[in-house]
Formats: structure tokens, C-alpha cells, sequence
């Protein structure tokens, strides 16, 4: 298939949506914004894309814990035909509140908790892929992309089974800026298909958009993620 | 006016604590100990959920409670602890996310309320938590405290409005009588105003009615009719002074640039840098909700300011905000009776503005933060905002036939008397008196919002926001001269039992006005619905040109749109002009260079501003090319900053200048002044000093004092010259008068005189950006523009406090040529970095180069009059540059003035001035702030 469709969900209150869709654009993918009040009318229609994203932003304004909200929406009226989506093997990614949704409807393991900070941060960082069965960080070593988030600090009851099971797929290698265990920015589902990860990789899409391009140094992009997941879903 | 809620019975309440340490306790404690509080060991904060009704209690928990994170205790817990809750009437968010939650789940519940828990830890007495709960955790303009556990109100469902339309009747009343009817109503008029409305109804032969008067208050306030920028003004020596307002227009007719759309009309300015799309810009003010309210203030200042752009047709792109703050360390016997201390206000502020632009999803690029005692009681907050659109004809509408329609938030009793009371001197009782004046914002809806506007060109013929007077200035104004004939029965309310005056005259947020034709009402409802926001027809635009508010068919209402909008008389005003001192000065001593840079550099205004950049997402849609922070640590201010679509290879930079210092001693130089470096800072950044366009934000004392108005003349003076000398219009502007307090001293004294100056400019080519941190050892840098002795409010004497330092920093004829050749410099490559001096002189700037590039520098030459002078002065319009060491010559040539090389950038970690020892970078790096 050319242009995979890539699906990104939206609700109320999510604001990363055109961010991610220029990013999955650029990875060769058909992206198609999709409110989650369309999707919760017509269920079917997450048949129709071969990747979803979860965009970052504040669904529901955080009420109740960040995600909480949408992830009660998707588990209570979307449930199985997400269930059914994933079981295809088809590759979803949750960024920052996408990540908190994955967490709350049990897709992913472990939470996001306030950040040891106590306020919300806009920062770089420089993420490194662990050794993990995740298929988006397959051929990648490390990414280069701001986080902007309140509620970022991952914690896991045993991180060290989450290790032995693979499903480490990123962490933070220079500094870690929330104080998440173990340092782990990004984790994947037992079959590797599921990613959920708190820093941006969207907005490091295009050389000009890394800070260090006005004194003349480039990052690695966070399109190779986007890439990964295309080539995949084309794969499928 | 207090609402109509009950308190329910059978009321069940969950606490939720945070398994690990809560960070809100850390903050807390600290902010207790700084009121002096410090017998509290210990704050732990849990949340509150109250639910009446019988529903499945685990089911709840598990909605509520998250395993990994939080626990669940449904007992009344017996701890000493302070609780809070929301007052009635203001919109619990929480609370509704709570009943849709359990909604979904299939367990609904009957009433919801939430509200907050500190455990407080120590031998506290009752005089001490009260002390707590009032000046920390409790803001009693919107929330209830109680020593124990608090007692939740809810919303009653049936409460049912009075829609009886009282008549005021003014005939026959004299002078006082009026003024006691305008005291009684908070009209904030004045007589000959008042006046004018009681001839207006003698010859309509009726009384007004109650929604009539306060429409006209609303739409003649200082802060809607810009009264004083529209009055006749003249000096004591009788000379005759034109309208301010006036003198800004003429000055951008003069200039008449090719790149203006629209200047001081409807909401934005409106700019055309490049073919096919157009830039809208606006900056509003917030200050006395901020007063009062800080999160909620600022948070609906930029909301107010977002709604402006899209008001102009726009999509907003991005957010700045400019806040003028006390003392953060001033000690708490200092702090006059009935006002937050600085630190809970600066506290608020930020976070108020953080959490609208981080939610609504705009990036929060520019802006500044002053600390000075004139802020205390009165704070200022700047918040601007800037947008895109494709270059399409203007709206022609409203047209008659066409429908009245209002999008977006419900209407409740937020912020009434908004527009009027902002026009109001602040007092100790202002808290209470103006408790309903503070709006609550919600930014989820206002994304929604765009998210419409985004998808809705050509479904709607006119657009306006409801900002300050609420619905009465937004249709008021759209229907002017045309006329509109509306029912406000038919407007989704958050809650029953408002009077139609509350409706009409309601600020409450995220709502738009449009004017849409019968036959594109059924896309625009569908567009709507698909995005879950609420659309409702209020009634028609006419063509009679009178205005006709009902409600449920009986008129509330009846004005023609000629009175309302043109009937106020101009007013008449005198002004005694300043006469600073602009004679030459001595040059001070300054007996330790080494000392005086790091004190500098420690000061407030000058010091590290990361800790709240780092708040405000600065990242989100992908176009920020040059950040607020800048550097190797990323860790150094920037001057300008740029944004640029990912697609494009062309950018925007926006640069602000303020300086009330230099306001108190010379208003008109410091107009000048400001001006110069907003221009500057986007030069410095590789903007086109011909494609800029200005907007100015003032906020002043009470202009019925003559030397008050004199100064705000004088400041308008300077706008005028530099923008003219620059070639750089105004494109729209705001005035925030009444800036007063009452002062230790028993006498009303105004706020510093301060003007804050946005430019946003052209970048030709977004990948050929510019900025301060040094690049490489070996490099040279040079000063380019004239340093004299001109110390008055500089940050030098501030560090100093010595006196007779009057003479503030005079304009430079040169500097607009030479802008246009720093372009071209700048646009050459061959400039490393780039840097204006301002606060500090050419010491601090250096000191900032240094830092940000983490690079040494060995200077040999300080150019100016005297070394003090050449190191500290803040001469206006000047620039340090890092180039090669072989291309002095270039630059001089293409500049076409001296330029004076200052020494070389060396690896080695000091900062080496001429005649002091060498001073170490990490000396410099910690004075500032920036992190090791």
C-alpha cells in the first residue's frame, strides 16, 4: 500500500493533533484527524486506518488525573474495537496524554504521576532505545525531542520485570527531568505494537526545530520514530 | 446578587492523598514559612470529592482513585486540617468531569462537588491555621475555607430568574443625585456623561431601564471608549493638544506602510508580510482581576487576548506576556492591609498563564518580567497574542436578515461589571466589593473554538469576541449602525436564575458573536456539533439601526446604536507637561567594576528568567526557531525570538521594550526609548527593520491628574517620533488607566508610567537567524552605535542608589539607517552573534554573551566618554557583534560608521575588563541564575 492511513485521536482538549499529523505527513503516512466524538458515534471507523495515534494535549482540561477522562470515553465505548485493533498487530503510539489514555484503559503498564518538580516543564531531552520487543524504536539509538508535560513521572510496581519482559523501549540518557523510575520515558505492550512515551518526537521533525541549529549543531530527529511505525504498518 | 444554591444533606465524601510525596507540599511549606507562619512543620495536600446520591461506592473509587498513584477514604478524617471549596456560581470543573465520568461508567450520581485538603502538621493554633487559610490557601474572591471538614454546596437545578426590568428614572435628579445613582450602580461616569444619558431619555419621554444604563457604562468606560486617548486636552500654558488616539493614527497614516491592512479598527491590527497571508496582532492588559485573583486574572487575560485575534478572523500562533511584579522578598509587616503579598501574586500570575497557553495549545514565546515597589498593590499583566490567516477580502457583514449567533462557553454570572470596574481605583475593599468581577477561564473550549473558526471561512459574514461588557459590547458594537433585535431567553446558561441585566452584561468566557446568513445557519450548527460546541441564534441584525434586547419577549432594551455608540460627550481634560532634565552629567564613580557587574546581574530585572520560561510550553506546533532561551546550556536570554511555520523557510520575530524607570524621571524619552529597543530586538535577531509593526500597552495613574496626563502625553509624543523616524506604524494598542493605590503614606500614588512596546517583524529567512551566545574562541567583538553619560534610571544607580543620576538616555538620530545596514549584515552570515544593550550597559551585555556561549572574553577597549560611562551607561540603539577577526573592516564599511573593536573571545572561562581583575564565568553563571 503507498500512504498508509494513519488515524489520530482527538478529544476534547487534545492540542498536539496538527503537530502529529505534519510529523506522520512527513513519515509517508495519509494522516486523518479523528474526534473522539466521531469515533465514539461510529465505532467502525478505526477500521479504516493501518496506524492510531493518541496526540498529546489536556483531554477534558486533566479533570480527574491527566488522561483519565479519555481513557474512560475509549475503554467504555470504543473498547473492543480497539482491542480488536491492536490484536491485528496494527502499531499505535500514545504521546504524552496519549500515553497517560494507554496507561488508564490498561494497554500499557504502569502511570504517569506529577512530576517530582511539582509544576509542569518545557525542556529537551535526549532519549536512548533499550534492547525491547517495541517494532517504533526498531534501528533507532537515540532521539533528540522537547517534553512539555505536568504529569510525566512514569512509575511501575517492578520495573526490573518490565526490563526481562522487553518492554523498556526508551528512556532518558542525559538527565532525567521528572524523576520517572529507572529513568523510563516510553514502554510498549507485551507485543511490542503498543508505545506509549512522554516526550514530543513530533516536534523535532525538521532540522530548523532543534535548538542547537542557531549555533550550527543538529539533533537526531524524532521522525525516525514516526518512520518505524509507518514501515510497519505498511509491513502489515 | 449572590446566587440561589443549597446546601445538600446525605452528602458522602471520598479523599483521595497521593501515595508518594505530594510536590505541592514542598512549595507550600516554604510559602507558609515566608508569611512569617513558621510554627507549620508540615502541609500535605490530599483532593476532595463530595457525591450525594446512592451510587455503587467501589465503582466510584475505581473511577476516582488510580491503584498505582493514589488512596481512597471514604471516613471523615479527624487530623487538624484546613479544607476549601469553590464559592456557588463559580464553575467546578472537576465536579463536571466527575458527573460525566460516572455518567459513562452507567452509575450517574445526583450532585457532585470537589474541594481541596491540607493537613497541617505542628503545634498550630486557631489564630495561625486562619492566617493559613487566608493568605495562602484560600482565595476568598472564589473560594469558602474551613478549620475541619467544610460543608459542599450545589447547584440548585430550579432556581428561577426575576425577569422584572427595573426603571431608573433620572429626570429631575440633580448633580448629586446622579452621582449617588452612579456610586449605587458602579457606573464609574462622570456628570456631563450622566447628564447626557438623562437628556437622551427626557426626550424619549421614559425612564432607562436598569439593563440600559449598565449597557451604556459598559460601552462608555475608560476601558472600551478609551475615553482619556479620545479626549480634548490642554496644557497649562493653554496650548490646544490633539486626541492621543489621534496622534497614533496620524503618525501610522504618515508613515504609510505598503505591508498595513488594518490599524486601531476592530480587534487586531492586521499586517501582510508576505504574499497570501496575513498577520493579526494584539496586546490587552489585565491588571486589577490579577490584583485580586492572580490565576484567574492573568488566566482570562490571555484568553481575553487569544479571543481578540480570532475576533479579527485569525488563527492564533503564539502568546506573550509581559508582568510587572513587588518585591518577591518583601517583609510581610511592609504589605499594605487587603493586599496579596508579591510572591503569592507573581505565584499566581504564572501559573495562570501557563495554564491557558499550555492547554489551549499556543506557544508562550516572548515577554518579560520587572519587579518593582510601585507593583505591589497594583501588578501589571501584559498578554499579547498573534495570528494567521490566508489574505482574503475583509468581512462584509453583518448584513440585515443575517442572524445574531453566539459560539462556545455558557453564560453565568463570571466577571460582571468587568469592563467598568477595571476602570476603578483599587482599595483595600476592592477584594470583596468585586468578588463576581473576576471571569473563570476554560481553554479546553476556546481550542475548540479555533478548531470551528478553523473550518468555518465563508459561513460567517461578521466576527467579534465577547471580551469586557460581554454580550451588551459584542453585539452592541456589531450592530452598530445596523441594528439588532435579540432574546436573551434563548442563551445557554450554566446555571438557572440570572436576571437579564446578568445575561446581557455576563464576561464569561470562550464565547464569539457571529453574524451568519439564514442560508449557511444549518452548516455552521453541523460544524458545531461535530466539534461539541454550542451554537444558538439569539435573534436577527435588523437595518432600523436600533438595538432591541429582549427577554422572553419583554424589552429590556431599546437604544439606538447612534446614542450608544456616538452620544458620549468628549471629554475635556487638563495637563501640566513634564520638564525633566536633559542637560550633561557628571560621571559617577564606581569604585569595584568586578562587584558592581554581579550585583547587575543578580538583580531581578536582569538576573535568570529560565525557572518561569520553562513553565510555559514554548515548543508546541513545531515553530519555534529562536527560543526565550538560548545558548550551550540553553540557558541565556534571548533579545528577539522567532517563529516559523516547519514549512516554510520565512519566520516572524516579536521583540518587546519596557522601561518604567526611565519613565519616572522622562516620559517621552522613555517612549522613545522603548521603542527603539523593541525594534532593536528584532533586528538583533535578523528581522527587516522595514517590515515592523508596533503595538503599544499603557498602563498609568488617574488621568484627571494633570501631571499624570501630562506624562502619558509626553509618552505619546515619543511614540509618535520614533515611530515615524523608524518607519515602523502602530497597528493597534490598548489603555490601562487608573493604575493607583493607596500608599503607606495614606496618599493615592500611581503605578510606575509603564509602556510596553511588541514589535513583530519579517524574517526573511528563518534558517539565517541570529543570536547573543558567543560562537568561537578567536572571534572578535565590536560595539557598534555611541555610548554618552546618561545614568537616570539606570539599573546602575538602582544598584548604587546614587543620586542625581536625572538624565535618561536620549534618542539616536542614526540608529534608523542604522538598522537597515545591521540587516544586511546580519543577513551576510558572516555575523556570529548578536546582542542589544539595555538594562546594565555594554557590562551586562557581555557578561549575558559570555554566559550564554559559556566562551571568555578579554576586552582591551571600553568606548565612550569615560570608562564608567562606557561600561554601565544605557545609552540607546547600540549593539555588540562577534565576528571574525578579519572582517572589522567589512562591517565598518557596510555600516558605514566607526565601529570599535572591544577585545577577542577567548576559550579560557573569565570575563577580563580593563583596569579590574578578571572576572570567573561561573562567577558570572550563578550571579545570574543560569544552572551550573
Amino acid at each position: 500500500m503507498s500512504r498508509p492511513t494513519a488515524l489520530v485521536l482527538a478529544a476534547a482538549g487534545t492540542n498536539r493533533d496538527h503537530d502529529v499529523a505534519f510529523a506522520l505527513d512527513l513519515a509517508g503516512a495519509e494522516a486523518r484527524i479523528t474526534l473522539l466524538s466521531e469515533l465514539i458515534e461510529r465505532p467502525a471507523l478505526l477500521g479504516d486506518g493501518q496506524l492510531v495515534v493518541i496526540a498529546g494535549g489536556f483531554s477534558y482540561a486533566d479533570a480527574l488525573g491527566a488522561g483519565r477522562m479519555f481513557a474512560l470515553q475509549l475503554e467504555h465505548r470504543v473498547g473492543d474495537v480497539l482491542r480488536t485493533f491492536v490484536a491485528a498487530g496494527k502499531p499505535v503510539i500514545g504521546i504524552c496524554n496519549g500515553f497517560q489514555v494507554l496507561t488508564r484503559t490498561g494497554l500499557l503498564p504502569g502511570a504517569l504521576g506529577h512530576n517530582a518538580s511539582g509544576h509542569f516543564q518545557c525542556e529537551w531531552v535526549t532519549l536512548q532505545a533499550a534492547a525491547s520487543r517495541c517494532i517504533w524504536t526498531r534501528e533507532i539509538t537515540t532521539i533528540d525531542c522537547p517534553i512539555a508535560h505536568g504529569e510525566g513521572r512514569y512509575t511501575h510496581p517492578d520495573p526490573a520485570a518490565l526490563v526481562a519482559a522487553g518492554q523498556v523501549a526508551l528512556r532518558y540518557c542525559a538527565g532525567n527531568p521528572n524523576g520517572s523510575i529507572d529513568d523510563i520515558a516510553g514502554v510498549c505492550d507485551a507485543s511490542g505494537v503498543v508505545l506509549g512515551l512522554m516526550p514530543h518526537p513530533e516536534n523535532h521533525v525538521v532540522a530548523r526545530q532543534f535548538p542547537g541549529f542557531t549555533h550550527g549543531t543538529h539533533g537526531a530527529l524524532g521522525l525516525a520514530l514516526f518512520d518505524q511505525g509507518v514501515r510497519y504498518a505498511k509491513e502489515q | 446578587m449572590t446566587p440561589n444554591f443549597v446546601v445538600v444533606r446525605g452528602v458522602e465524601r471520598l479523599t483521595i492523598r497521593s501515595t508518594a510525596a505530594d510536590p505541592r507540599s514542598a512549595t507550600l511549606l516554604a510559602d507558609a514559612h515566608a508569611l512569617g507562619l513558621t510554627d507549620i512543620t508540615s502541609i500535605d495536600v490530599a483532593d476532595l470529592v463530595f457525591l450525594a446520591g446512592d451510587s455503587d461506592r467501589s465503582q466510584l473509587e475505581s473511577l476516582l482513585v488510580d491503584r498505582l498513584l493514589q488512596t481512597g477514604d471514604w471516613a471523615v478524617p479527624q487530623s487538624a486540617a484546613i479544607e476549601t471549596a469553590l464559592l456557588p456560581g463559580v464553575t467546578d470543573a472537576a465536579a463536571q468531569a466527575v458527573a460525566l465520568a460516572a455518567e459513562t461508567i452507567g452509575t450517574p450520581v445526583a450532585a457532585v462537588a470537589t474541594g481541596t485538603r491540607y493537613e497541617i502538621g505542628g503545634e498550630v493554633d486557631e489564630v495561625t491555621m486562619s492566617a493559613l487559610a487566608k493568605r495562602l490557601l484560600a482565595n476568598e474572591v472564589i473560594e469558602r475555607w474551613s478549620i475541619g471538614p467544610i460543608e459542599p454546596t450545589f447547584v440548585d437545578a430550579e432556581a428561577v430568574a426575576d425577569v422584572g426590568v427595573e426603571l431608573v428614572d433620572l429626570d429631575g435628579l440633580d448633580d448629586d443625585a446622579l452621582l449617588v445613582v452612579n456610586r449605587e450602580r458602579g457606573l464609574s461616569l462622570d456628570l456631563a456623561e450622566l447628564h447626557a444619558i438623562a437628556a437622551h431619555f427626557r426626550a424619549a419621554g421614559r425612564a432607562p431601564t436598569d439593563v440600559e444604563l449598565e449597557t451604556l457604562a459598559q460601552t462608555w468606560s475608560e476601558h472600551c471608549a478609551h475615553k482619556t486617548f479620545r479626549a480634548r486636552i490642554t496644557s497649562a500654558d493653554g496650548q490646544q493638544i490633539s486626541p492621543l488616539l489621534q496622534q497614533l493614527r496620524d503618525a501610522t497614516n504618515e508613515i504609510d506602510a505598503p505591508f498595513l491592512r488594518s490599524a486601531f479598527v476592530g480587534n487586531a491590527g492586521i499586517v501582510s508580510f508576505t504574499a497570501g497571508t496575513t498577520i493579526a496582532v494584539k496586546a490587552e492588559t489585565h491588571n486589577h482581576p490579577s490584583a485580586i485573583e492572580p490565576f484567574g486574572g492573568s488566566n482570562t487575560g490571555v484568553g481575553g487576548v487569544i479571543r481578540d485575534v480570532m475576533g479579527a478572523a485569525h488563527r492564533p500562533i503564539a502568546v506573550t506576556d509581559i508582568l510587572c511584579f513587588g518585591p518577591t522578598d518583601l517583609a510581610a509587616d511592609h504589605l499594605p492591609d487587603g493586599v496579596l503579598h508579591p510572591r503569592l501574586i507573581e505565584a499566581g500570575v504564572i501559573a495562570g498563564v501557563a495554564d491557558y497557553g499550555n492547554k489551549i495549545g499556543l506557544p508562550t514565546v516572548a515577554g518579560a518580567v520587572l519587579y518593582d515597589p510601585g507593583y505591589i498593590a497594583n501588578p501589571l499583566v501584559y498578554c499579547g497574542c498573534i495570528g494567521v490567516a490566508d489574505d482574503t477580502p475583509p468581512l462584509t457583514g453583518p448584513h440585515a436578515g443575517d442572524l445574531v449567533v453566539v459560539l462556545g462557553g455558557r453564560t453565568g454570572r463570571d466577571g460582571l461589571r468587568g469592563a467598568t470596574f477595571s476602570s476603578a481605583t483599587m482599595d483595600a475593599t476592592t477584594g470583596d466589593v468585586a468578588g463576581a468581577s473576576v471571569q473563570i477561564g476554560d481553554p479546553i473550549v476556546e481550542k475548540m473554538l479555533i478548531d470551528v473558526l478553523r473550518e468555518a471561512t465563508g459561513l460567517f459574514t461578521a466576527i467579534t469576541d465577547c471580551g469586557a461588557g460581554g454580550l451588551s459590547s459584542a453585539i452592541g458594537e456589531m450592530a452598530e449602525r445596523i441594528g439588532a433585535d435579540v432574546d436573551l431567553a434563548g442563551a445557554p446558561l450554566k446555571y438557572p436564575g440570572l436576571r437579564p441585566w446578568e445575561v446581557w452584561l455576563s464576561e464569561a468566557q470562550e464565547r464569539m458573536v457571529v453574524a451568519v446568513a439564514q442560508t449557511a445557519w444549518l452548516q455552521l450548527q453541523q460544524l458545531c456539533d461535530r466539534h461539541c460546541i454550542e451554537a444558538t441564534a439569539l435573534g436577527t441584525f435588523t437595518g432600523d439601526g436600533v438595538l432591541h434586547v429582549r427577554h422572553d419577549g419583554t424589552t429590556v432594551l431599546r437604544l439606538d446604536t447612534r446614542f450608544l455608540h456616538d452620544g458620549r460627550p468628549q471629554r475635556s481634560m487638563q495637563a501640566v507637561l513634564p520638564t525633566p532634565d536633559r542637560g550633561s552629567a557628571e560621571p559617577p564613580q564606581c569604585p569595584d567594576v568586578a562587584a558592581t557587574l554581579l550585583s547587575l546581574l543578580r538583580h531581578p530585572n536582569i538576573a535568570s528568567k529560565e525557572a518561569v520560561i520553562r513553565r510555559y510550553d514554548h515548543e508546541i506546533l513545531g515553530s519555534t526557531v529562536v527560543r526565550p532561551l538560548i545558548g550551550r546550556n540553553h540557558d541565556g536570554h534571548a533579545d528577539g525570538v522567532v517563529i516559523a511555520d516547519p514549512a516554510d523557510t520565512h519566520g516572524l520575530a516579536i521583540g518587546i521594550g519596557v522601561n518604567p524607570w526611565f519613565g519616572e524621571i522622562d516620559p517621552q524619552r522613555m517612549a522613545l526609548a522603548v521603542v527603539d529597543e523593541a525594534i532593536r530586538n528584532v533586528v538583533a535577531v535578523g528581522a527587516d527593520p522595514d517590515r515592523v509593526a508596533l503595538l503599544d500597552n499603557f498602563s498609568w495613574g488617574d488621568p484627571r491628574r494633570p501631571s499624570t496626563l501630562g506624562e502619558l502625553v509626553a509618552a505619546v509624543d515619543g511614540c509618535c517620533a520614533a515611530s515615524i523616524a523608524h518607519g515602523a506604524p502602530f497597528v493597534s494598542g490598548k489603555d490601562s488607566l487608573n493604575n493607583e493605590y493607596l500608599g503607606a503614606d495614606g496618599a493615592r500614588h500611581s503605578v510606575p508610567p509603564t509602556l510596553v512596546i511588541t514589535a513583530v517583524a519579517h524574517v526573511p529567512d528563518a534558517n539565517a537567524v541570529v543570536t547573543p551566545d558567543l560562537k568561537r574562541a578567536g572571534n572578535v567583538v565590536v560595539q557598534i552605535g555611541a555610548t554618552a553619560c546618561e545614568f537616570g534610571g539606570s539599573h546602575f544607580a538602582k544598584v548604587h542608589d546614587a543620586p542625581g543620576m536625572a538624565v535618561v538616555p536620549g534618542p539616536d538620530a542614526a540608529a534608523p539607517v542604522r538598522y537597515r545596514r545591521m540587516h544586511q549584515a546580519l543577513r551576510s552570515g558572516r555575523v556570529a552573534a548578536c546582542h542589544d544593550l539595555s538594562e546594565g550597559g555594554l557590562a551586562v551585555a557581555l557578561a549575558e554573551m559570555s554566559i550564554a556561549g559559556r566562551l571568555g572574553l578579554s576586552i582591551d577597549t571600553l568606548p565612550g566618554p569615560d570608562d564608567v560611562s562606557a561600561l554601565f551607561s544605557e545609552s540607546s540603539s547600540r549593539f555588540v557583534c562577534e565576528i571574525a577577526a578579519t572582517d572589522v573592516e567589512w562591517l565598518a564599511e557596510l555600516l558605514g560608521e566607526p565601529v570599535a573593536v572591544l577585545g577577542t573571545v577567548v576559550d579560557s572561562p573569565e570575563l577580563s575588563l580593563p583596569g579590574c581583575a578578571s572576572i570567573p564565568l561561573d562567577a558570572l553563571v550563578t550571579a545570574f541564575g543560569a544552572r551550573p
